[in-house]
């Protein structure tokens, strides 16, 4: 990770730091201010270097108007007044030359992290990786363990100090996946796959949410990503297996009907985990594929199969 | 709303359960209480309309001089009413969404549903009802003053361009009373916005408001266009023109270019509602992808689009109160057309979270970048043009310090966003939201208020107050900073945008503070409207009716305030740049001409085309909306008609007798001969009647 | 009083007088706006470009099933021969033919668009009997979106030579009209070029792959 000293970077993280002492009164970790990977650390490192950069075209501003109203404000006799004068070869070479440098420099940087940063390229790690399949549903979040066979609503668990490959997907509109401490957002749209590698170097809370507007729940579709050690992940898939129940195919198009965390767990009668959080013992081994790839077939997804859509049926798929 | 009711023919899906009085009587929650709410003022606002034109016989007056007007300058004060009046709705919504969110913590008063409709009308009306009204206002008044000309190129274009832009607006007011605005954001993306997720009346609505008004600005743009390079008074070549002229043919061009891509957008979403088409559902091939493309290719120059015209307003208030040439005339020039330019080229970096490949962010990312260059050009501009004036601190300068500390900020945070590594993280949170409108409040609004009071008194023959001006001014950059720069770390902190409610404690006190900041920026609001009733009191001692209230530079001010219908009673002939200002150094200006120097002059004639296009497409939106098939097949065919029939008349222009010219024209010498030069000490003071002392260093020994 | 230099087209020549220059105007304008709705076909064609694969087909009639291009190349004869017809007639109006001379190639040019139109609603009658229709698929959204867009504007010269022959008629060649017929002339010739495009970016390109 990289951390080049700026001019206006003390100024900034004074601030920041502000900012995020009053978000300490929760233990949600919510900001890439306050990072738990690596992603969201060298987002931050950018964010500074950023602003130190482009500090050198800014401050002047800040500096020489005050001065220049002063000096030659209309009272001021003394200031020479000159209604003229309107160009200077040396002055427009600096006005040009030395935003163009900033830009320059600044380009190669966004080069650089752009790819360094990518969200489609694996983070190297010590362990394997943990695949997930993620699915946005109208106002929840499913995720999908693949190889662990098991599947939540609403909390991400990942073990530590391990990379987590996010494949995501839309059963409804348009969303935006986006855990701030972790990682940085990407949209989920139906019958389309995006990715997103994270990490967590330490263990914690971190919130979770669509950051695009969906409707009225929209606010509702947070998740708590919970980084914790190898053992306590493998207690907590040990007891998503013991608690949960099965996902098959009614039980998503139930699942799938728009409704938050919270109202869904009570549509389900699950009783496991924290209140708009739902377990799933077992899943359909290609449900994600099979979500994504309905779309895609060249058949029409009418209204009452369309999870999130008004006049959505449930158990249409069943009386078909 | 089902096609079951007996008089679904006739009305479509319009029933009496579009009417929002109905479930406040049924519901009442407070929610339900500010929708009606909202609905009865619409309704009794426009009977209070009425009946006060009604009551002061207005009617005529109204008809003759102003709908059916085709005077550029009678235009572009209906724009800048139209703007005035939206701006009022859009102000109190934004305030009505800041007190939710500041109650916002696991609930507030408004449903999410309300909520959502507040921030798409809020950012709809915004953008298209207020921002690009008061920007055609604005140019339609001042550019054919500027560059010598008597009218625009199409006068009657003009006027339909005003009424379909009052179309849009008609039918979001009437979208208040009758069923439901879009709640699907001003950017509408489907298939959140589509017939399946979205049956209602409110994405009809957001596309028939969007068509009509987006086809009324593509005309405005060709009218801009075509008027400055075609119009133009002797003598003015195009690097003669005032800087404001270069920023509105940048912002012409722009219309012309960029609009398309919105109608466009509009209209394919228009057509996977009414027609059943898949451009962008979730099956059988359609690609909500292109919508955000198509919009984005819009929505980027749009916001230079209204940028553009107000640093043109601050290159004139900035040269005019600082006594001086604008610095760096040609580098101004280059810089506006750099920006114009590759706004079309970043479209993308509105989405770069939707999953493409590290190197095409990368190369939008950098294009985004590049603009900061020009955009920097012009500020320290601005800075030169100061360095060595003699700077009055008027209103319009107040403004231009507010938008060189806080414009900047907004600069700072747009560079930060060109990133897509750090939009990974802000994208989507209040981070975004503090940086537009830190580029439009500060930037667009803050420009264009300080045009308002600049040219004001050029409009009216008076000026506005300056002590409410000064206050307003204060409220607007007080306000502002209050209300937006804490968003930005609210937006540091994780809180996504579009918010109605949240969880978190921790986001309450900058909640707080910004909603004290939008209380101070209601009171500025409020204050415009005081500053204009205070000043129409006082006219007579704030009256400038020898048109030079500024010591202004450019030829706007050669001309009586308010000017004749002709503008100039002899077209100017032009021999450098600040043409007005070298004329006073020079004795050239307000010289007594030959008596044949008079000619007759013709001008168009009155047109009701652009009040019974309005009416007629404001007809055809609602049938539309409300699947009104024959009434929409009526008003369609009826324009058309009538469009037709209209063009069998030949002659539409009148003929002002020279002598008429002639005789206006000397009173009005003969009144500046008569009257005392006030210096700049006295700008302000009543003693300024729009003649100005010539101050230049070898007079005024300021020269050291 | 020296003549402006005026932009490239159909000029009418300083024997008009008056109206030679104030044509400038008018033609600049109508360029301008040419230029605006340019962007809506090119728009039109890239999304067209975007929704030509196998999931904007979504299993629905392709090119190879849906076009017939002999009646295509029928259609782009006629519209070729059209825009010459119209030169014709802006001949006729430059060098003061005569009213008659002018009406005539109207209504040739007229007539040539009318039969335009009737081959391409064949077409698409062809198309939707085999149910080649915009609610099958994206890619015939964005074919349904441009084609009769094109065949829209087309109808809409249609209409508009058929005003300008009733204003020749009733108002005689007074300066509104003659403007008017060179701006009708550079819409038809737009018409004519975008044609251009559909048939070689839709059909030839289409049944090629």
């Amino acid at each position: 990770m990289k951390n080049r000293q700026g001019p206006g970077r003390f100024l900034f993280g004074l601030a920041a730091t502000l900012f995020i002492a009053l978000a300490g009164c929760s233990d949600n970790r919510s900001s890439f201010l306050d990072p738990a990977g690596p992603i969201a650390a060298a987002q931050k490192a950018h964010l500074l270097e950023v602003i130190g950069w482009t500090m050198i075209a800014i401050v002047p501003v800040f500096v020489l108007v005050p001065l220049m109203l002063w000096r030659y404000r209309y009272r001021n006799a003394k200031a020479r007044y000159a209604p003229d004068w309107a160009f200077s070869g040396l002055l427009d070479t600096v006005m040009w030359g030395v935003p163009f440098l900033i830009v320059a420099v600044l380009a190669t940087l966004l080069w650089y992290s752009t790819h360094a940063l990518d969200p489609y390229k694996p983070i190297a790690s010590d362990e394997p990786p943990l695949e997930v399949r993620v699915v946005g549903l109208d106002w929840k979040w499913l995720f999908i363990y693949p190889d662990l066979g098991i599947a939540t609503v609403n909390e991400l668990a990942i073990p530590e100090n391990t990379s987590v490959a996010l494949d995501l997907t839309s059963d409804t509109v348009m969303q935006s996946f986006l855990i701030p401490a972790l990682a940085g957002q990407i949209y989920t749209m139906p019958g389309m796959r995006t990715r997103l590698h994270l990490l967590a170097d330490e263990p914690g809370r971190f919130e979770g949410m669509n950051a695009q507007f969906t409707g009225t729940g929209f606010t509702k579709q947070k998740f708590a990503t919970l980084a914790m050690s190898r053992g306590d992940f493998d207690a907590w898939v040990a007891r998503v297996r013991a608690e949960g129940t099965p996902l098959d195919a009614a039980t998503y198009a139930r699942l799938a009907a728009a409704s938050t965390g919270a109202e869904a767990k009570a549509a389900l009668k699950a009783g496991a985990g924290p209140q708009d959080v739902i377990y799933f013992s077992s899943v359909t081994p290609d449900l994600f594929a099979e979500i994504m790839h309905r779309y895609m077939q060249g058949t029409p997804v009418p209204p009452k199969l369309q999870p999130g859509a008004v006049g959505y049926e449930s158990d249409a798929e069943e009386t078909r | 709303m089902n096609t079951d009711q007996p008089l679904h023919w006739l009305l479509g899906r319009l029933d009496i359960s579009a009417l929002p009085i109905l479930p406040a009587i049924r519901n009442p929650t407070p929610s339900e209480f500010v929708a009606a709410g909202a609905a009865l003022a619409v309704i009794v606002g426009a009977f209070a309309a009425l009946a006060f034109l009604t009551w002061f016989r207005l009617w005529t007056p109204l008809w003759r001089d102003w709908l059916t007007s085709t005077d550029h300058k009678r235009i572009g004060i209906m724009y800048v009413v139209l703007a005035i009046v939206m701006m009022a709705r859009g102000v109190i919504e934004a305030g009505v969404m800041r007190t939710q969110q500041a109650f916002g913590l696991g609930g507030g008063f408004l449903t999410p549903e309300h909520f959502s409709e507040l921030f798409t009308t809020h950012g709809t009306i915004m953008i298209f009802f207020v921002a690009m009204p008061l920007i055609a206002g604005i140019v339609n008044y001042i550019m054919p003053l500027q560059i010598g000309a008597r009218d625009m190129s199409f006068p009657v274009m003009n006027q339909i361009s005003l009424g379909l832009t009052a179309t849009g607006a008609a039918l979001v007011m009437i979208s208040l009373v009758l069923a439901q605005f879009s709640n699907g954001t001003w950017a509408a993306y489907p298939p959140y916005t589509g017939l399946d997720f979205n049956p209602g009346t409110g994405p009809d609505y957001w596309i028939w408001t969007i068509v009509f008004s987006g086809i009324g600005s593509t005309l405005s743009g060709i009218n801009f266009a075509v008027t400055i390079y075609k119009e133009r008074a002797p003598g003015m070549t195009l690097f003669r023109m005032p800087v404001f002229c270069w920023t509105v043919l940048c912002t012409a061009i722009i219309m012309i270019f960029a609009l398309p891509p919105l109608t466009v957008a509009a209209l394919m979403l228009g057509a996977d509602r009414y027609l059943d088409f898949h451009f962008f559902t979730n099956d059988l091939g359609g690609n909500m992808m292109n919508f955000v493309n198509l919009f984005w290719l819009f929505g980027h120059p749009e916001v230079y689009l209204l940028v553009i015209p107000a640093y043109g307003v601050l290159s004139e208030t900035v040269a005019t109160f600082s006594g001086k040439r604008i610095y760096g005339y040609t580098s101004m020039v280059y810089a506006t057309m750099a920006i114009a330019v590759l706004s079309f080229c970043v479209w993308l970096h509105h989405f770069f979270t939707m999953g493409q490949s590290a190197n095409v962010n990368i190369v939008f990312g950098v294009a985004s970048m590049m603009i900061a260059v020009p955009t920097g050009v012009k500020v320290y501009n601005w800075m030169a043009t100061m360095f060595r004036g003699r700077i009055r601190m008027t209103v319009p300068m107040i403004y231009a310090i507010g938008f060189f500390y806080l414009f900047v900020i907004g600069g700072l945070t747009g560079v930060i966003l060109a990133n897509p590594t750090i939009t990974y993280q802000v994208h989507n949170t209040l981070f975004l939201v503090a940086h537009f409108h830190n580029v439009i409040i500060p930037g667009v609004v803050f420009g264009l208020l300080s045009g308002y009071h600049y040219w004001f008194p050029k409009a009216f023959g008076f000026r506005l107050h300056e002590g409410w001006g000064r206050l307003i001014a204060l409220c607007w950059i007080f306000g502002f900073s209050l209300a937006f720069l804490p968003l930005y770390a609210l937006g540091f902190m994780g809180m996504p945008r579009r918010t109605a409610n949240f969880t978190d404690p921790a986001y309450l006190p900058l909640l707080y503070v910004a909603l004290f900041g939008a209380a101070i920026l209601l009171v500025a609001v409020v204050s415009i409207l005081i500053q204009l009733w205070v000043s129409v009191r006082r006219r007579e001692e704030l009256a400038v009716p020898l048109g030079d209230p500024w010591n202004g530079r450019t030829l706007e001010w050669a001309t009586p305030s308010p000017p004749p219908p002709y503008n100039f009673a002899i077209l100017p002939q032009v021999r450098c740049i600040d043409d007005f200002a070298d004329a006073k150094a020079t004795g050239r200006a307000y010289a007594e001409p030959g008596a044949d120097a008079y000619e007759d002059i013709e001008m168009p004639d009155n047109t009701p085309i652009g009040v019974f296009l309005c009416i007629g497409t404001t007809v055809l939106g609602l049938a539309l909306v409300f699947y009104i098939w024959w009434l929409a097949i009526a008003s369609f065919v009826a324009m058309t008609l009538v469009f037709i029939v209209r063009s069998f008349r030949v002659s539409s222009s009148h003929v002002i007798p020279a002598a008429e010219i002639a005789a206006a024209h000397r009173h009005w010498l003969d009144q500046v001969r008569a009257a005392a030069p006030v210096t700049r000490l006295e700008e302000t003071h009543s003693a300024n009647r729009g003649l100005a002392v010539l101050e230049r260093p070898e007079m005024t020994g300021a020269a050291q | 009083m020296k003549h402006p230099i005026l932009h490239p087209g159909l000029n009418l020549g300083p024997h008009h007088g008056q109206t030679h220059a104030s044509a400038e105007k008018a033609v600049f304008g109508f360029w301008v706006f040419l230029m605006s709705d340019l962007i809506i076909f090119g728009l039109m064609f890239a999304t067209y470009a975007t929704m030509s694969n196998p999931v904007g087909l979504a299993g629905g009639p392709g090119p190879k099933e849906a076009f017939d291009l002999t009646s295509v190349f029928i259609q782009t004869m006629i519209l070729l021969v059209s825009s010459l017809t119209f030169g014709f007639a802006s001949l006729a109006l430059r060098h003061e033919a005569g009213r008659g001379r002018i009406a005539l190639w109207l209504v040739v040019t007229l007539l040539l668009g009318l039969a335009f139109l009737g081959f391409e609603l064949r077409d698409f009658a062809h198309m939707v009997e085999i149910g080649a229709v915009p609610s099958r698929s994206g890619y015939l959204s964005a074919f349904w979106g441009l084609v009769p867009l094109h065949g829209a504007h087309v109808a809409a010269g249609c209409v508009w030579i058929l005003v300008m022959l009733a204003q020749m008629a009733t108002l005689g060649l007074v300066s509104v009209v003659k403007t008017r017929l060179l701006r009708l002339g550079l819409f038809w010739h737009f018409l004519d070029l975008v044609w251009i495009g559909i048939f070689t970016i839709v059909y030839l390109s289409g049944l090629a792959s």
